[in-house]
């Protein structure tokens, strides 16, 4: 059967936020996805912002693909992300002051983040503004998820509550171990594991090493991996 | 005496308090992609050790007298990913060239760092600290010593790793960040230290 242009918009659209999350399946992303996740709030506030510039930095990267010659392309992505970062930084310390403060530092982070590099890599330098704008969305919404699902886990058992709401306060002892970070780790890996179970019920096969499968350095270590 | 102690503790605690892997959660892709044996580890943060001190030797004069006079504090993050990616090109280059031999060994990790976040996470930290041109060296260092030691403790553990039996699901990664977590859980034990010695 053949795709129609909206069945592939839709899947582009989807397969960020389910079929290839960025964090639970291309295993991209990790420094924020456990840096940040100490409480829900600081979760959806970072995944946002890098939603807000994956999305300028895919639809910029497409827009200008055919004039970025192929050697400096990696500094040029660079550029056009570290600017969006830039843009997002001074608009939260303007209006979402408490939210950029406990950021702080990973908010500039997003610049390294793999998974923005990747997306113009692999996406938004091949394909046309309006996939890459869909792309862009699809990946940033699946991170933000992801990130939901571990700062949920980890602000509920650590901390007793969600959304900074007292939940199981009194009830259960809330668990100090689970905002620290041996927490972030650990919340991750079960995650991780969960997810690869599913993938195989489906047929496909977890990520056997460490991410940097879509990372645009990618071709510079390959093979040097533990060599 | 007083900026030797000042010294001291920002380098300690960067090493074993504020670990830049284990608390900061950055480097995790080195740290989890090249932590598979002891030999290609030490390699890898011996760069990241160099890479980082240079970079904040190179971008902290750049913020401090050429950014901030101008009120252009706000490019900080564009200028330093730039500086530090012209950078680690160079010293490539360079080593390429003259040394060959530490290009060998070292050389095929710096492409890697330019997106490291740790090597940029330093540079950025530093400023916003407000440390003095010293004292961010020293946190530099002590941030790249850190990697050293988390990088060398966490390929040991994933050497008995490699030869234990693990349940399908878990296999890989899972396993792999399990391990992380407890390796991090022996570093909360360090919380306070460097100011109880320091005092």
């Amino acid at each position: 059967m053949e795709q129609t242009a909206g069945d592939k918009r839709l899947s582009v659209l989807l397969n960020g936020i389910l079929r290839e999350n960025p964090v639970m399946v291309l295993l991209l992303g990790t420094c924020p996805s456990l840096a940040v996740t100490t409480s829900v709030t600081n979760a959806i506030g970072m995944g946002l912002a890098t939603t807000f510039v994956l999305l300028g930095s895919n639809v910029v990267i497409s827009l200008i693909k055919k004039l970025i010659p192929s050697s400096v392309r990696i500094p040029c992505y660079i550029v056009v992300i570290a600017g969006f970062v830039t843009i997002i930084k001074q608009l939260m310390m303007a209006y979402l002051q408490p939210l950029y403060l406990a950021l702080g530092v990973y908010l500039d982070l997003i610049v390294v983040n793999c998974i923005l590099l990747g997306r113009a890599e692999a996406f938004a330098s091949r394909n046309t503004v309006g996939l890459s704008f869909l792309d862009g969305l699809g990946m940033g919404l699946g991170f933000t998820l992801s990130l939901f699902a571990i700062g949920s886990i980890r602000e509920l058992l650590g901390n007793g509550s969600w959304f900074g709401v007292e939940l199981t306060a009194g009830v259960i002892e809330p668990m100090g171990i689970f905002a620290a970070p041996a927490g972030g780790f650990f919340v991750y890996g079960i995650l991780i594991a969960l997810v690869g179970i599913l993938l195989r019920r489906d047929g496909r096969k977890p990520r056997k090493s460490f991410g940097c499968g879509d990372c645009p350095s990618a071709k510079d270590c390959k093979g040097k991996e533990g060599a | 005496m007083e900026l030797a102690r000042e010294l001291s503790i920002v380098l300690f605690s960067a090493i074993l308090v504020d670990n830049f892997v284990l608390t900061r959660f950055m480097g995790i892709c080195p740290f989890l992609g090249v932590s598979k044996k002891v030999g290609p580890a030490f390699g890898m943060s011996c760069a990241v050790i160099f890479v980082m001190v240079a970079a904040t030797a190179v971008t902290y004069p750049i913020y401090t007298y050429l950014l901030e006079p101008n009120g252009l504090a706000y490019l900080d993050t564009l200028t330093f990913i730039l500086v530090i990616a012209a950078f680690v090109q160079l010293v490539e280059l360079v080593l390429g060239r003259f040394l060959p031999s530490l290009h060998r060994t070292l050389g095929i990790y710096l492409p890697l760092i330019t997106t490291n976040c740790a090597v940029l996470g330093v540079t950025l930290l530093n400023i916003q600290e407000g440390y003095g041109y010293l004292t961010a060296l020293a946190h530099a260092l002590g941030a790249g010593l850190g990697f050293l030691l988390a990088m060398l403790l966490f390929a040991g553990v994933r050497i008995r790793l490699e030869n234990s039996r693990v349940l399908e699901a878990f296999q890989g990664l899972p396993i792999t960040l399990i391990s992380a977590s407890i390796v991090a859980l022996s570093f909360l034990g360090f919380g306070g230290v460097v100011d109880g010695i320091f005092r």
